[in-house]
């Protein structure tokens, strides 16, 4: 019988020929990724529950990246770090990539495309609900938490239940005022944000083929935030490419079969869609930009997984440069090489870190920020009322800090529109 | 997993998400200190706006501001329970301060699964809105074997679904010794 892509990386891994949505299995796991809020409790349960002394399964399947709470004085944060520290130490682990080196990283979603391990294909888990990020590379990702990591650590497996797949099929040709986020946020609200619950989430059709990898990582980061299990795209040269110059590990793309059977399909044309934002308190509170326009902020953020790519900075610069912002807009890299591309590339003959600067911006480190609030030292973090538009991906009560602020989500260049205006602006009104 | 379980309730509303289970400031507690993972205690609920703390009146704090342990045994909720993050520190944090169930019409996968696999709490799915019908400091009985739950304090009784597969973990304590009845590990 025909299987969705989702069904026979699943089943690969399981060794088996099929998977049945809804059945309970063990698969194998080919890489398992961890950051500094979870990886020490991880470490804990692992030598809980292995021994103190055990040893990880396979220390090639291992990633762990420093990421969330990097820039604080917080002594409990910082001892997280010397946890995660000591134990790639004491296991000798090739892919931990510690903060103070040149080896930093930043943001793990956005670190794992980076250095390759993102591989079509793949079953990928991490300790963080973004894991369905990795998606967009063909690969089965998904968040799990502390005690199912250290079960993987220990055994290199781990039980799941075979989702069904919801198909989003996006056409036509996107303009230039759109971006992935823009579709993504018109899903989770189309669905609501419990529409995707222990769903596959799959993006097919033109316009998604259209998209660059970053973008596509746009599209699967936030399937999390309709309850998706994993969000996932079918590989193509554009992927191999990506993965290619990445890294030297062999994989084994993997896709779908004619006729496999859906639980849904939604059929979009992007050519007649608009920007549009999630208002506050939920991501799948959808309305169009044109419909708050003029609401008037206090703050723009943009940064994150899913908002902080050198892509998203590209976008927001082509709107801010030669202009200046009207609120305290936070810049915050996802990653060293993001901070580093900001730096080398150029527009009108200023690097894109001087765009920003010029425009007024704050320039923070590469890092989670204030994406999930953190620390009360945390650059960008809310304290009190602000009215915030971020390209973040979750607005819930308290997610940049403060429970009284109120945060928009949207993509760079509706942020960026905004800031320059102090309100909620359609980035049509400012881009020529 | 006790066959029993009685004690008050605690009534929440929907989508309450890992943020306001446990706010992300607090995540820097270790899970293993005693002295520090009493605050997972503390601080469980807190993130809920105040007016939505204990329903239907609100201002009812899940844990009392210098207290590290909860008077609520049962969290009554509504849909997507525990959305958000995949933080493990949420069911840690209700199981911290005390409580033992979550009776919630529906759940957000990480979460539910975080509460199975590590043994934090028992996530039962009700087939009705309680959270209409059962008031914060209701006593409540709930026998796990056979999804009864009793509001003593209204004398109305309600049939839960049942635990389904997740019920053999739940029985085994965590999904370690799972594993080790199914071969994966010593
Ligand atoms: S940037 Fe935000 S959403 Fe992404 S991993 Fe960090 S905290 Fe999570």
């Amino acid at each position: 019988m025909a299987q969705t892509i989702t069904q026979k990386i699943l089943a690969q891994h399981a060794n088996r020929s099929r998977v049945t949505p809804g059945e309970n299995i063990w698969i194998d796991v080919d890489i398992l990724m961890t950051h500094d809020v979870c990886g020490p409790p991880t470490i804990g349960i692992f030598k809980r529950e292995f021994g103190e002394t055990a040893k990880v399964l396979d220390k090639e399947k291992l990633v762990i990246l420093p990421d969330h709470y990097i820039f604080t004085e917080d002594p409990h944060a910082m001892r997280n770090i010397e946890i995660l520290r000591e134990f790639a130490r004491e296991h000798d682990l090739p892919h931990y990539f510690d903060v103070g080196t040149s080896r930093y990283k930043g943001v793990c979603h956005v670190a794992l495309a980076e250095e390759g391990f993102n591989r079509p294909g793949n079953v990928l888990f991490g300790t963080d609900s973004h894991t369905c990020t990795s998606g967009a590379f063909g690969l089965f990702s998904t968040g799990v938490g502390n005690t199912d990591a250290a079960l993987i650590m220990g055994t290199g497996k781990i039980w799941v239940k075979v989702p069904e797949t919801m198909r989003f099929v996006f056409e036509g040709d996107l303009p230039p005022y759109l971006m992935a986020k823009d579709l993504i946020l018109s899903v989770i609200g189309d669905i609501g944000f419990e529409g995707g619950t222990y769903k596959t989430l799959e993006f097919d059709g033109k316009a998604v083929f259209d998209l660059s990898m970053e973008e596509r990582m746009t599209l699967t980061n936030m399937a999390i935030e309709a309850g998706g299990k994993n969000g996932i795209i079918a590989p193509d040269e554009k992927t191999f490419d990506y993965v290619r110059s990445r890294t030297d590990a062999t994989f084994d793309p993997v896709y779908g079969d004619a006729g496999a059977t859906y639980f849904s399909e939604r059929i979009y044309d992007v050519s007649t869609m608009e920007p549009v934002v999630a208002k506050p308190h939920r991501p799948d509170n959808l309305a169009k930009v044109s419909e708050v326009a003029g609401t008037k902020l206090d703050r723009a953020y943009i940064g994150s997984c899913t908002g902080g790519k050198i892509e998203d900075f590209m976008a927001a610069a082509s709107i801010l440069e030669g202009n200046e912002v009207r609120v305290d807009t936070f810049v915050v890299p996802a990653s060293s090489e993001v901070t580093r591309q900001l730096r080398e590339r150029t527009m009108n003959g200023k690097t894109i870190w001087q765009v920003f600067l010029d425009a007024g911006c704050k320039m923070g480190h590469a890092s989670c920020g204030a994406c999930l609030g953190g620390p009360i030292d945390t650059f960008g973090r809310t304290h009190g009322t602000e009215v915030v538009i971020s390209t973040t991906n979750r607005n819930f009560p308290g997610r940049m800090g403060s429970k009284a602020s109120a945060i928009y989500l949207a993509s760079p260049l509706t942020v960026a529109a905004s800031a320059i205006h102090g309100t909620i602006t359609d980035p049509r009104e400012v881009l020529v | 997993m006790k066959d029993f379980i009685q004690g008050k309730a605690y009534v929440v509303g929907d989508s309450i998400d890992t943020d306001q289970i446990i706010p992300a400031v607090h995540l820097v507690y270790s899970l293993t200190v005693p002295e520090e993972r009493q605050f997972y205690g503390r601080y469980a609920l807190c993130g809920l706006p105040e007016g939505q703390q204990g329903l239907p009146v609100g201002n009812v704090p899940f844990t009392q501001p210098d207290q590290f342990k909860s008077d609520f045994t049962f969290i009554i909720a509504g849909s997507n329970f525990g959305c958000g993050s995949s933080r493990e520190h949420a069911p840690f944090a209700l199981q911290e301060a005390g409580a033992e169930v979550v009776i919630a019409e529906s759940y957000a996968r990480i979460f539910y699964r975080n509460a199975v696999d590590g043994g934090f709490v028992i996530p039962f799915e009700s087939r009705v809105r309680l959270i209409e019908q059962i008031k914060t400091g209701d006593e409540l009985e709930l026998d796990t074997t056979t999804g009864v739950l009793t509001n003593k304090t209204s004398g109305e009784t309600f049939l839960l679904n049942p635990l389904g597969d997740v019920a053999e973990i739940l029985k085994c304590g965590n999904v370690f010794e799972y594993a080790r009845r199914a071969g994966l590990m010593a």
